[in-house]
């Protein structure tokens, strides 16, 4: 049982953290009127252009 | 525009800020990008804010948009902050946030002040058709 609980902690922290890190990236997101959705990660070429373009107004 | 709907965007506005507490500054634009109302005060710190928002929204229709499909809300999410740009009914928000907003949240409090601002002009657009309805009456 302490096992289970300890193994728990662990894949929970770890979770946790890697929220952490995803909601620190910056990243665009873009709503089409089709419904769909794409999500541009600051490490994806066609992220910098669109951040850089969003900078001066922050 | 109208004295009377620049009010009514401004109130939009000021509604959208006291609901939204994580919406910092916003401005109202119409379909050619012409800003309606902002709630900033300085207008080069707005021309910043609506210029951004729409080379944005520009921009991405161009790379990721095609023929029957456009970008109709975005969000750049950047370590100082976010930026939101939402279209809808010919009318367009650019919104500006602190880092990490709750983004659903935002995006329908941006939605609603556009709804309100389109029914404010299309209730200023209707009298004036019912008058029109009556001089072509009288002519008649």
């Amino acid at each position: 049982m302490r096992k289970l609980l300890w193994l728990a902690l662990i894949v929970g922290g770890l979770l946790h953290l890697k929220r952490r890190r995803e909601a620190g990236r910056e990243r665009v997101h873009l709503h089409f009127d089709d419904g769909s959705t794409v999500t541009i990660a600051d490490d994806a070429p066609d992220a910098q252009p669109l951040l850089a373009l969003a900078r001066p107004a922050l | 525009m109208s004295i009377v709907w620049a009010v009514d965007v401004a109130s939009a506005l000021a509604d959208l800020t006291e609901i939204s507490s994580q919406v910092e500054a916003a401005a109202v634009v119409d379909a050619d990008g012409a800003v309606l109302g902002s709630t900033l005060v300085a207008e080069p710190d707005t021309e910043r804010l609506v210029r951004a928002g729409l080379g944005l929204i520009e921009k991405a229709t161009a790379r990721f948009g095609s023929s029957g499909r456009t970008v109709t809300q975005l969000e750049a999410a950047l370590r100082e902050g976010s930026l939101f740009v939402v279209r809808e009914d010919g009318l367009g928000i650019v919104a500006r946030t602190g880092a990490g907003p709750t983004s659903g949240l935002v995006f329908y409090d941006l939605r609603t002040c556009l709804r309100a601002v389109a029914a404010t002009k299309k209730k200023k657009s209707k009298p004036r058709s019912r008058a029109a309805k009556k001089t072509e009456t009288a002519d008649a």
